[in-house]
């Protein structure tokens, strides 16, 4: 019980540490595939680092909600960590609080309370850029519950160590039309949650145009670290809970030895990284959309997931 | 149980979810050029099933069906469009349609629905796994092409209706009906090719007299230039 705990802390100090240097790496890549040379992979550290020793401005007109919102969107992405297979293959202590829809709770929180710290300061981009994320939100919500439809209809379950269990004895669930579909439906929903390419532009400055970024302008100092970091965080874990979960759920230890937990971390790292050349490529090779576009986006994205669904409801028993 | 099935029929269920995504597809594109893409894709998709039924079924038709397929639908199709109709294909971005593409794509899922619905009671009567995937998906291409038909105002992509149609129930016929005689399928394929000519060369003409193929438009007179839109 002490050690799956231990490892469950391994578990979290990992999503705390890779990812500011996740959200480096994408950013260089980038650059590099647009043949610039861009900034180093350490920045997000040194980012955060400026922030943390730097003063913090809070408007007076504000209430509570802006100064816990930073804190609720830092510690939600932890709350989902314990919750899903980031390194081990079996489950932890904490595994069975919560299945993915808990996840998806949890992760709703932090965008709920953002999008409210948003209104709350007064700036008129900010609730500008509260009320897009809220239409992305609600947009891909339905994606999201169909998706964990269907990944019940199919596992029988919505744990996701048992899910990830599905994927790994079965060779022909694998390659079922069913999990096919549902892979394409959820790297959807993580290019419009994560405000990557096609839904949102993560390294647009210009204030109109934003969607996700416009929320975090008020924030300063610490709050500004914790935002940035609890989004970074967020964008890793939806990329473990897409990959573990769902597309390649090999490499995790499978031993409970804590030199396999320690090995698995590399290993985890290289499937990261294979995952963020796909999301490069495809950022690089699509346009942003226009704002009422993205309904078409996340409607493919729910077409996509629903005929996930008939497809497993009708074609599988 | 997909475990039940052999590895080309798990296959062939694999690529029947994508024939039902490249549908679609077809409906939610915008662009002319995009709707004739995904037609390509879904008849790749179509021969990538007959190879592996054939190969299943050790059947030296359906593999000849699907070398056909290859070529009628993959190359030659594309290719006559490409002559017949260059600056439709490239010089036109978007279409008009009928619904926007939300919620043309969820009426599109409703008839999917509906067919899986429909087939579902018919096809339980057999044993055979692949009728009972490749008749609803089949059935549901042909709705979904019908209904891309009605909703477009545009020539081409009312053309591809037409053919994602015939796909369609070539999807669900390779299922039934593997022993069809390959003079048929040849007849069949040779069609859509004049099919596709003929419209091809109708839509040029049409596109000489009236300066557009929006078939939309068309029930407005020339004379009165208000009708335009």
């Amino acid at each position: 019980m002490t050690r799956t705990i231990l490892y469950n802390l391994i578990q979290i100090l990992f999503v705390l540490v890779f990812a500011p240097l996740y959200s480096g790496v994408l950013s260089r890549f980038k650059e590099i595939v647009q043949s610039k040379r861009g900034p180093s992979i350490f920045q997000p550290y040194r980012d955060l680092w400026k922030l943390f020793h730097k003063d913090e401005v809070i408007s007076s007109e504000t209430t509570w909600i802006f100064r816990i919102t930073p804190y609720l969107v830092f510690i939600t992405p932890i709350f989902v960590t314990v919750l899903i297979p980031v390194l081990t293959d079996y489950p932890l202590a904490f595994a069975f609080m919560g299945d993915m829809l808990a996840g998806g709770f949890f992760l709703g929180l932090a965008g709920f309370f953002a999008a409210l710290a948003a209104v709350d300061t007064g700036n008129p981009y900010g609730p500008m850029g509260a009320s897009r994320t809220r239409m992305v939100g609600f947009l891909a919500e339905p994606v999201f519950m169909i998706v964990f439809f269907t990944v019940s209809f199919v596992a029988q379950s919505t744990i996701p160590y048992i899910v990830q269990q599905q994927w790994v004895e079965n060779v022909s669930a694998f390659f079922s039309p069913a999990h096919m579909l549902l892979l394409a439906a959820f790297l959807m929903l993580i290019l419009a949650e994560g405000g990557r390419i096609p839904v949102d532009n993560p390294t647009g400055h210009f204030e109109l145009a934003m969607i996700d970024e416009s929320k975090a302008l008020e924030f300063s100092g610490r709050g500004a670290a914790f935002m940035k970091w609890g989004g970074q965080m967020k964008f890793l874990v939806l990329a473990c809970i897409f990959l573990n979960v769902l597309l390649a759920p090999w490499g995790l230890a499978h031993g409970r030895e804590i030199i396999q937990i320690l090995v698995a971390v590399p290993l985890i790292l290289i499937k990261v990284l294979l995952f963020a050349i796909v999301l490069v490529s495809i950022e690089t090779s699509l346009a942003k959309l226009r704002l009422f576009r993205i309904s078409e986006f996340l409607g493919a994205a729910f077409i996509t997931s629903v005929t996930a669904m008939i497809v497993s409801i009708f074609f599988a028993s | 149980m997909p475990s039940q099935m052999s590895a080309p029929e798990a296959l062939n269920t694999l690529s029947a979810g994508f024939v039902l995504l490249s549908a679609f597809a077809m409906v939610a594109t915008r662009q002319v050029q995009g709707v004739v893409r995904y037609f390509i894709v879904q008849s790749l998709l179509l021969s990538a099933s007959c190879f592996l039924l054939g190969y299943a079924q050790h059947s030296m038709h359906l593999y000849a069906l699907g070398a056909i397929t290859i070529v009628a639908k993959v190359l030659v199709i594309p290719w006559v469009l490409k002559r017949t109709l260059a600056r439709e294909l490239y010089v036109r971005r978007e279409i008009e349609q009928v619904f926007n593409i939300p919620a043309s794509l969820l009426w599109a899922l409703l008839l999917a629905i509906f067919s899986v619905v429909l087939v579902g009671p018919i096809t339980s009567a057999t044993p055979d796994r692949v009728v009972q995937i490749n008749v609803p998906i089949g059935l549901a291409g042909v709705l979904i092409g019908a209904f891309s038909l009605m909703v477009r105002r545009e020539a081409v992509p009312q053309l591809i209706g037409i053919l994602a149609m015939e796909n369609g129930a070539f999807f669900a016929g390779i299922a039934i009906a593997a022993e069809l005689p390959l003079i048929a399928e040849l007849t069949v394929a040779f069609n859509v090719i004049l099919i596709t000519v003929i419209i091809g060369l109708l839509t040029q003409d049409i596109k000489e007299t009236i300066g557009t193929t929006e078939t939309g438009t068309l029930r407005g007179l020339k004379e009165e230039p208000t009708s335009w839109r």
